[in-house]
């Protein structure tokens, strides 16, 4: 009986059948710029991840660092003191983020990776495997997290399995920053309060004239009706709410004139402080 | 004119004026990546970059721990951010520090702390900026991000540590002159900015948009409001302290005269009697003693804070007004469709 156990080929799904990750655009960013000051004969670059696990066992990716490495045809070397140098430097900012696993640029897993992803799973169980395509192989830069699961015959590991876990990429946090100062190469000036505003109203305008133009296309049968579509418009139609016109200028007005002291408040103080600052001037002159 | 080395090397000595601090995408994510998981306490880290004639490149940064008012620790600080170079070094980062950035509650970050700070830091290296950073007004979509460094004629008069109202008369130096604002450019690697149109999203609208048409912004006026208060208290207390002293002074100078008039008559007497007159100075009594005047540092930080509400106030203001325009707009032709 014993010896028929250890023939089995054990697949080891382990928990990595609902596992997914989230990535914060900072890491993507970190990822970049040390690809792009990589040593001179450096193919590409490996570091470990940071962040922590959610309550509903989302990878989240918060942070990174590069870790040094040098790779032959069957050897991979990692720094292992700048790591754990890193790692100490970095819990004593922030001790909530622990290692969550390791990235490497380029697509896909690749040879060596299994070396390392051992290394990994020495530090922490089931490290998450982000891949960036820094040389944009298939023109579209993918980034792909992989848990390994390991296939053993018995008690011998005959190999690593990679396999890919569904990665979040929604970029939040760089959406609060405004993808236009992130995205282009070089940008003079950052937005003021009214500037910002001002862009943000003509994408409301335009969004509110895409629908207008949606509704009438409908109505007049030149595009054929979705209900889906349908219903958002009418959940968000219905979203704003009924209120009288009295009342509703009340509340505009009321508002409008609260923002009106403030301002004249502060035109007040700073009227003040010329005056002080005047006042000053001349009694040093007595 | 051929000029000799000398020459050349006298006129190199002077340094372009800052007029550009150029950060990376990289860099303003991770300032706000520290300053918003530790709001509201305020964090700090150390800005690393290149100093390139009038611009000011900063690369990277690293965040400092959280400081504790211990001997050990602080020794404990030095050492990491020896660590941190050392090992940012490494991996070919920029290894120059240009400054450091700390983050700020509803802008009130014109302290003398921060003076001290850029002292020390000016000290070491030549150019130097401080990039402040407001977790607070994220929230409504404004990236609050701003480069400060102190004037050099303020920093000249700092050393002196010299803020007598004759002083200042003399520099004609006032409360606006003590910081500059530097302006900011973002720049992005090619590669960057590739993965960012790579990864934007398809929806027409983004966090920054939903964040900037909230239309309650009353917490933030409430909380402007009650630091603009606190600060005219503060302002208050100083003007008192200066009153006080013109009181003293002119009490003084009262006193002076009266001492001086008596004392000529004295001597005008001791004339006619024929003896040596006494000299009209006494310093050694108490009422020629020169009373100290308050160092008016106090009342210019209080006022630049302030002046800085009120400019928030106005501009959040601003803000609001086309936020309720359009409400009402939409609000309207919604009636009448």
């Amino acid at each position: 009986m014993a010896l028929s156990d250890n023939t089995v080929l054990q697949f080891a799904a382990s928990s990595a059948t609902n596992l997914s990750a989230k990535v914060h655009p900072l890491v993507i960013f970190n990822i970049c710029d040390c690809y792009v000051r990589r040593p001179d004969q450096a193919e590409r670059v490996i570091g470990t991840l940071l962040g922590s696990i959610l309550p509903d066992g989302t990878v989240d990716i918060r942070n990174s660092y590069a870790v040094p490495h040098n790779e032959s045809s069957d050897q991979v070397a990692l720094d292992i003191d700048y790591h754990h140098n890193m790692l100490l430097s970095h819990q004593k900012v922030n001790p909530k983020e622990v290692i969550v696993g390791w990235y490497s640029t380029g697509l896909g897993v690749s040879g060596g990776s299994a070396l390392i992803h051992e290394f990994y799973s020495r530090e922490i169980p089931n490290p998450v495997h982000l891949t960036v395509d820094t040389g944009f192989r298939n023109g579209d830069g993918t980034i792909k997290a992989y848990v390994s699961a390991n296939l053993s015959l018995g008690d011998r590991q005959l190999a690593a399995q990679f396999q890919e876990i569904p990665l979040d990429q929604r970029m939040v946090e760089a959406e609060q920053v405004g993808f236009d100062i992130l995205k282009t190469n070089m940008v003079d000036k950052l937005p003021s309060d009214l500037e910002g505003m001002e862009v943000t109203m003509e994408r409301l305008l335009a969004l509110i004239k895409d629908v207008y133009k949606y509704v009438d296309d409908v109505v007049e049968g030149r595009v054929g009706p979705d209900n889906e579509i349908g219903r958002f418009i009418s959940d968000t139609v219905a979203s704003l709410p009924k209120l009288s016109p009295a009342a509703f200028d009340k509340l505009v007005n009321d508002s409008m004139q609260d923002h009106l002291l403030l301002l004249y408040l502060s035109s007040i103080t700073r009227t003040q402080l010329r005056l002080a600052e005047k006042l000053n001037t001349a009694a040093q002159i007595l | 004119m051929p000029r000799s080395f000398l020459q050349v090397a006298a006129t190199e000595e002077v340094a372009p004026p800052l007029r550009v601090v150029q950060i990376e995408g990289l860099v303003i994510l991770k300032i706000i990546k520290h300053c918003k998981e530790f709001s509201p306490a305020l964090v700090t880290g150390q800005l690393l970059g290149l100093d390139v004639g009038s611009v000011l490149e900063v690369t990277n940064c690293f965040p400092f721990p959280v400081r504790e008012e211990d001997e050990e620790i602080e020794a404990d600080g030095a050492n990491y951010q020896l660590e941190m170079m050392r090992c940012l070094r490494e991996v070919n980062v920029d290894n120059n520090t240009v400054g450091w950035y700390q983050s700020t509650l509803l802008g009130s970050f014109q302290t003398v702390e921060l003076i001290e700070t850029f002292m020390n830091y000016q000290e070491n290296i030549r150019r130097c900026v401080c990039i402040i950073y407001d977790p607070s007004r994220s929230n409504q979509g404004v990236l609050a991000l701003k480069a400060l460094k102190l004037s050099d004629s303020f920093m000249e008069l700092y050393r002196s540590n010299n803020f007598t109202g004759e002083k200042l008369r003399e520099k004609n130096l006032s409360w606006v002159d003590i910081f500059e604002e530097i302006p900011i450019k973002v720049s992005n690697s090619a590669l960057i900015s590739a993965f960012m149109t790579e990864l934007e999203a398809d929806t027409p609208v983004t966090q920054c948009d939903y964040d900037r048409l909230q239309l309650s912004t009353n917490p933030f006026m409430e909380r402007n409001m009650e630091f603009l208060i606190e600060c005219m208290d503060d302002l208050s207390m100083e003007q008192q302290k200066f009153q006080f002293y013109y009181r003293n002074l002119s009490r003084q100078q009262a006193q002076q005269q009266a001492w001086l008039q008596k004392r000529r008559a004295e001597n005008i007497s001791r004339k006619a009697a024929g003896e040596e007159p006494f000299p009209e100075e006494d310093p050694s009594n108490p009422i020629f003693k020169p009373i100290a005047e308050p160092s008016r540092l106090e009342s210019f930080l209080i006022t630049n804070q302030i002046s800085n509400y009120c400019n928030q106030i106005n501009g959040v203001a601003g803000q609001s007004f086309n936020r309720l325009y359009l409400m009402k707009a939409l609000h309207e032709t919604g009636q009448d469709a």
